[in-house]
């Protein structure tokens, strides 16, 4: 069966970028909270997480997000989202996620910011 | 009408998925809302897996589905565990700040987003919600 989730991790100057391709659900959220939270344990602070692929979310995704949110607030850290489409931005709207996570329309324009 | 009945557990999310997914395939609905009424569902059942049955772990969760040209597609979850009706929810504090906010109640929150209706009863000792979209 294809995997449901991909994730890929580069370093990029002091950010970690992950992109996630596919589904973050109730299936696949806990794996990829668990993920981030090994990279944290590593030391890493800052995350640009790419949704440029990411089809879909629900509240188990949301869930991760915010509970990796509040491991880096606590560490002095930065969260930073790049690229939502369609489904998954409308899904970050409705929740009210957009204003409280910092959001941008392209990797780049996230790495400028940090 | 058609219907599965499965395990309420999280192992079986994604045959409910595919279920409700090859009944609306051909309804007219877009890619975009075919992704909201598969969010809508998920929300339903991980709810239903997660508190439904809260003493023992052998409920079962039945879907339902259904088109009427004069409403729309229906999607029916019925479980038998203990009584839940998601619109006595109130809603999450959308203006919370980081730390502050909780997630809690926030699927059952996006289930009204995405639904045009959404209708809840008990009937004898099961659940029924009913998710309504139009087409």
């Amino acid at each position: 069966m294809e995997a449901i989730m991909e994730t890929t991790t580069r370093k990029q100057g002091n950010a970690v970028v992950v992109t996630v391709k596919g589904k973050l659900d109730a299936v696949s959220s806990p794996e990829f909270e668990k993920g981030l939270a090994e990279l944290i344990a590593e030391g890493e602070k800052v995350f640009i997480i790419d949704f440029g692929e990411l089809d879909y979310i629900s509240s188990a995704g949301l869930r991760s997000i915010l509970a990796t949110a509040k491991k880096l607030k606590a560490k002095e850290g930065q969260l930073l989202l790049s690229t939502l489409k369609d489904v998954v931005k409308k899904v970050f709207e409705v929740s009210g996620f957009s204003s409280i996570i910092p959001i941008h329309e392209s990797v780049e324009s996230a790495l400028a910011q940090i | 009408m058609s219907n599965i009945r499965l395990p309420a557990r999280i192992e079986d999310l994604e045959r409910f998925m595919q279920f409700v997914s090859t009944c609306a395939t051909g309804q007219g609905f877009t890619k975009e809302r075919m992704k909201e009424i598969e969010l809508a569902l998920e929300e339903a059942l991980v709810n239903i897996f997660n508190y439904a049955y809260p003493d023992e772990h052998t409920g079962e969760v039945e879907v339902r589905c259904k088109t009427d040209d004069d409403t729309g597609f229906i999607i029916e979850i019925l479980d038998t565990g203990i009584p839940f009706d998601i619109q006595s929810l109130s809603e999450p504090d959308l203006d919370a700040s980081i730390l502050e906010r909780k997630i809690g109640g926030l699927g059952i929150f996006l289930i009204r987003e995405m639904v045009d209706e959404v209708h809840y009863r008990r009937d004898g000792d099961t659940n029924i919600l009913t998710l309504l979209f139009n087409k």
